[in-house]
């Protein structure tokens, strides 16, 4: 299929090899206009290299990749013009103020002084740093980094802005802080590609997303898609001794649709989590706690690969 | 390299005169502070114990012999330190090069940019030389102007070849290496303190290879507008041009391979 207007990237059989080691190994994903797209999977899964082929910053191996319209073996130089990029870790330049972080990042697009001056007080307004507009960049916390990173990746009014891992390493308040901005930024209609490896990150933001490991794809939906066919609608987790564990003798399977056995607890895959905790009672299996919540895109990764998202 | 990418590659050098903005009076103050010096320490003080007379130095006093040989060592330090750590630090440890890629600046760009940054360290610093060394009345004016630009091939002629060596280090060892058993054996050996022919016949050659006699040769040629100091001065002219188009080449493939993997 050729890439049409309504596709913004296009990829079949991209590939990226590193000598022997392959990175990643002929993934096929279309991003369409407007949508949020994600990348879920584990460290290493191949999320990082495929976000740098998209940001023209590392060349492609082999496969087709067209990112608006454009082949990046090519064009690397319009490509880049059109699209904003938040890498993993912040290099915002330290010797520069917030505020001259923006100007000179609109320099380098060639962006004219006033529209570059408006553009920088809009963005820092958006991104809640109009009151450090002067400060030096360093002593702001890692969520302000982030966010200033993310008002710069918006400094040439991209198509595409490709976030790599946007709130890895920041605390709960300043993660919500940057998913709220991203959330209203993606209400503005702006096509975003995020890749993390937070299940709750990818259900918020994304509208669609592939879920990679090792470097291949192995699921392709909607969060609510990927919950519906890999997992069920609710799931009990049970821990208990080891004694007990070792004499379930399979009972837990007449319960659960599924049953993931992990070191420290047991998940069991079902319609009503209640109804299947009245049911392990019943059975008389003695517990040393429970819970029932709904399925997340952790068991959907779980079921893909049979290990868990974070270690 | 064409004029289009210029542009580019003037935006990566506005970067750095907005950092140096914050920091120029400093860098100004030290400029003048080294010629001086120098000059009264070794020209004037040093002088007096030097027995040689003025033949040794082509028919100069000491002070005319050593001014424009320091502007050519200072000149080459500058561009040299300039091309390592904050190289190093905007490739690996702030990565300022990796958020400059990602717009429509390429490499090439980058790596101009920079030379242009160092080109216009060496235009500012050879300039106020040659205001000290007025006072010490050496520069013969006007040919003496023709040593700012004699300063900057050499300056970009080393600059880009330790450009190529900053994008193979992943810590400053290999620069502490670089200054004790490059920099400064350059700095003494070239033709900065005494001419060439004070060495023995046998290592006069090879202090002949080195980048900074040609530089020296070009610079002190012209400060003092003198025939026997320039010498060959378009094969002077033409290594320095070789070796930054060799360093340029190796600078673009390494800082590439570094950068976009």
């Amino acid at each position: 299929m050729p890439p049409s207007e309504e596709v913004l990237v296009h990829a079949r059989g991209l590939t990226k090899r590193f000598g022997d080691f392959t990175a990643v190994n002929g993934i096929d994903f279309d991003v369409r206009v407007g949508e949020a797209f994600g990348f879920l999977g584990p460290n290493g899964a191949g999320k990082t290299s495929t976000m740098r082929m998209i940001a023209c910053s590392s060349p492609i191996t082999g496969g087709d990749l067209s990112v608006i319209g454009m082949d990046p073996r090519s064009r690397a130089a319009q490509i880049k013009s059109c699209i904003g990029v938040v890498p993993q870790l912040d290099n915002l330049d330290a010797e520069l103020t917030v505020r001259e972080n923006l100007l000179m990042y609109a320099r380098y697009f060639d962006i004219p002084g006033a529209v570059a001056r408006q553009r920088a007080d809009e963005l820092l307004e958006f991104v809640q740093l109009n009151e450090r507009a002067d400060d030096q960049v360093e002593p702001l916390s890692g969520g302000m980094k982030r966010r200033l990173t993310i008002a710069r990746s918006l400094i040439n009014e991209p198509e595409l802005v490709i976030l790599d891992e946007p709130t890895t390493g920041l605390d709960p308040q300043a993660r919500h802080l940057v998913w709220e901005r991203l959330y209203r930024l993606k209400q503005r209609g702006a096509t975003l590609i995020i890749t993390t490896h937070y299940m709750d990150e990818a259900e918020q933001l994304c509208d669609r997303l592939v879920v990679m490991d090792k470097a291949e794809i192995v699921a392709e939906g909607s969060p609510r898609d990927l919950i519906e066919r890999y997992a069920t609608r609710e799931v009990l987790e049970i821990r208990v001794s080891d004694a007990v564990r070792a004499a379930l003798d399979g009972r837990l399977e007449t319960i659960a649709e599924r049953v993931e056995e992990l070191p420290d607890r047991l998940l069991l895959y079902v319609g009503d989590g209640e109804e299947a905790l009245e049911a392990v009672h019943r059975h008389e299996i003695a517990l040393e706690s429970a819970l029932v919540r709904r399925a997340t895109l952790e068991d959907v990764f779980l079921r893909l690969t049979g290990r868990s998202l974070v270690e | 390299m064409t004029v289009a990418s210029l542009a580019p590659a003037g935006r990566v050098l506005q970067r750095n005169l907005w950092v140096y903005r914050r920091t120029w009076r400093g860098s100004i103050l030290g400029s003048f502070l080294t010629p001086l010096l120098y000059l009264t320490a070794m020209g004037l003080v040093l002088k007096q114990l030097v027995t040689a007379g003025t033949a040794a130095f082509g028919g100069y006093e000491y002070v005319q012999f050593l001014g424009p040989g320091i502007l050519a060592a200072t000149c080459m330090q500058s561009a040299v330190f300039e091309s390592t750590f904050p190289v190093l630090g905007k490739i690996a440890w702030r990565r300022n090069y990796e958020a400059i890629l990602a717009t429509p600046l390429g490499i090439r760009h980058v790596l101009a940019g920079e030379l242009l940054w160092i080109g216009f360290r060496v235009l500012s610093i050879s300039s106020v030389f040659l205001v000290v060394m007025t006072l010490f009345r050496i520069p013969h004016w006007p040919f003496a102007i023709l040593a700012v630009p004699a300063a900057i091939l050499m300056g970009l002629a080393f600059s880009s070849v330790i450009i190529a060596f900053s994008a193979t280090q992943r810590t400053g060892e290999g620069f502490s290496w670089l200054f004790r058993f490059v920099v400064n054996p350059l700095f003494l050996f070239s033709g900065t303190f005494f001419p060439l022919t004070q060495l023995p016949a046998g290592v006069q050659w090879v202090a002949a290879l080195t980048p900074l006699y040609h530089g020296v040769a070009l610079i002190r040629g012209a400060v003092l507008a003198e025939p026997e100091f320039l010498g060959p001065w378009p094969l002077h002219i033409g290594y320095l041009v070789g070796m930054l188009a060799i360093g340029w080449y190796t600078a673009h493939r390494l800082l590439k391979r570094r950068l976009l993997s």
